[in-house]
């Protein structure tokens, strides 16, 4: 048993950590009461990310129903990640970045083509972590909504003109997420060099299950 | 087993049931559509293929074939028109609100901005708003959010949720709850402060109307149900007026193809999958 306390985890018995390279997916059943920790070891870094319940994967993360549950489009602590049942899949419980998206999205081969050409048609892109990653349990392209993305900054100005800013994150910032169910966490280590959401160099993030101790 | 009911037997419960025949409501579907009296201006009656007024708390849905376009008008000002879209024959491609905003690199509605799927495709376009008060990020309401608010979000209630609608919608065509992604709504507004906080800005009144152009065949879903974010007390949600006609899909000397780069890509990616399948 290691027991930890402080950065760059969340304290508590270590379940599972694993650093996810550039680009690459992960995923992972967090059951209700674990924490876990999101760190961005390089900065600058966009941790695209689902949630599933882990018993009922039609009920999943909704980005409407967290803007509606806490008025406000941007996450950070005390932001509660809703459910499409407007139930509770987990909830930030400290951050040090204090700025996550709701609203932009994972990119997709796909939506590349629109937004930058179709000279970008062979770049690897997040759907296609998602797909790949949930594949493992069992979900497809019917399941993938609108999902949250860490440490990625979208201001709204006044005219509703929106766009993917340089982030705010720094080296070793991170985010602890408390499940409030038993859930599966998707995350796709964003691989977009064409917007500055990764600072246009993919880095590796951390992720980390901890049990939190007693009392 | 005599009795003086009308409906004691089966030749009386058919008069009774065919007695209804020409009843007329306030909030029905009216076939064929081309009798709806009072077509949107320079349509002609016969190219109407859906007429109907759909009551608060309830919802509809329609195939729509390539180059209709779909009229939604509030009445009273208090509809608010939830809209979920789908490729008709491949319904795995949807709409997506992300894509929606992000690729347009606007979050708010109107005239010009395209409804876009998952693949990078035009769903549907919109080609005229009068309203201005929509919502393409808080989504629809939920049976746990009426319920706590209202008391009840059942589909049978007073105060029906709007993803319990869309389910009964989904279900229909063949789709489940795992179809259902964020969806969109017109007539009530909803406006981002610069702190991220979300404002509810309501209707703009009655009578505005917003027009789809449908980019390719889709499935369309709609439920008129009261916005999440309305703060009245009680639930309110007016009738939503929904036609739709013959019309033509944008084509590449028409303004909107061209208006910006990403609308333009948008439309030549749809042309190329229809021209692929021999459609376009």
């Amino acid at each position: 048993m290691t027991t930890t306390t402080g950065s760059p985890y969340a304290p508590g018995r270590v379940i599972h950590d694993e650093t996810v390279p550039a680009r690459a997916a992960w995923s992972a059943v967090v059951p209700k009461g674990r924490l876990l920790t999101i760190t961005d070891l390089q900065g600058k870094q966009a941790a695209d990310f689902l949630l599933y319940d882990a018993h009922d994967t039609s009920v999943r993360y909704s980005a409407p129903d967290t803007i509606q549950a806490q008025a406000n489009i941007f996450l950070t602590t005390g932001s509660v990640l809703m459910s499409n049942e407007h139930t509770s899949l987990m909830t930030v419980v400290e951050d040090t970045c204090k700025r996550h998206d709701t609203i932009g999205g994972a990119c997709s081969k796909e939506s590349n083509t629109l937004r930058y050409g179709h000279h970008t048609w062979s770049q690897h892109a997040c759907v296609e972590n998602f797909l790949a990653e949930g594949s493992k349990h069992g979900l497809g392209k019917r399941d993938l909504v609108s999902n949250i993305n860490w440490y990625m900054n979208v201001p709204v100005e006044k005219d509703g003109t929106l766009g993917i800013v340089d982030g705010l994150s720094a080296p070793g910032l991170k985010v602890v997420l408390r499940a409030e169910t038993d859930v599966i966490a998707l995350l796709s280590n964003c691989p977009q060099i064409n917007n500055p959401c990764n600072g246009f160099a993919p880095t590796a993030l951390q992720m980390t299950i901890t049990e939190p101790d007693e009392g | 087993m005599a009795t003086d009911s009308a409906t004691a037997s089966a030749y009386g419960a058919r008069d009774h049931a065919r007695a209804q025949e020409g009843t007329k409501v306030d909030t029905m579907p009216v076939l064929p559509a081309s009798s709806w009296p009072t077509p949107p201006e320079a349509v002609a009656a016969e190219d109407l293929v859906w007429a109907e007024t759909v009551a608060g708390g309830n919802y509809t849905h329609k195939v729509l074939g390539r180059g209709h376009e779909l009229r939604l008008t509030d009445l009273t000002g208090d509809a608010c028109a939830h809209l979920l879209l789908y490729s008709a024959d491949r319904p795995w491609e949807r709409l997506n609100t992300a894509d929606t905003v992000k690729v347009l690199w606007n979050a708010y509605l109107g005239e010009g901005h395209l409804l876009l799927s998952d693949q990078g495709r035009v769903l549907a376009s919109i080609t005229e708003d009068t309203s201005g008060r929509h919502d393409a990020l808080t989504g629809t309401s939920t049976l746990a959010h009426n319920t706590a608010r209202y008391g009840d979000g059942t589909p049978q209630s007073d105060s029906p949720a709007g993803r319990e609608l869309f389910k009964l919608a989904a279900l229909k065509n063949g789709l489940a709850a795992r179809d259902i992604p964020p969806s969109l709504s017109f007539f009530q507004g909803v406006r981002i402060a610069g702190d991220g906080s979300t404002e509810f800005t309501g209707s703009a009144g009655a009578g505005t109307s917003v027009t789809l152009r449908a980019e390719q065949d889709v499935t369309v879903l709609v439920a008129n149900v009261a916005h999440p974010l309305d703060p009245r007390p009680t639930y309110t949600c007016g009738p939503l007026e929904v036609l739709a006609y013959r019309a033509r899909p944008t084509a590449p000397a028409d303004a909107l193809w061209n208006a910006n780069p990403e609308s333009s890509r948008a439309f030549h990616n749809t042309a190329d999958h229809l021209t692929a399948r021999g459609i376009a």
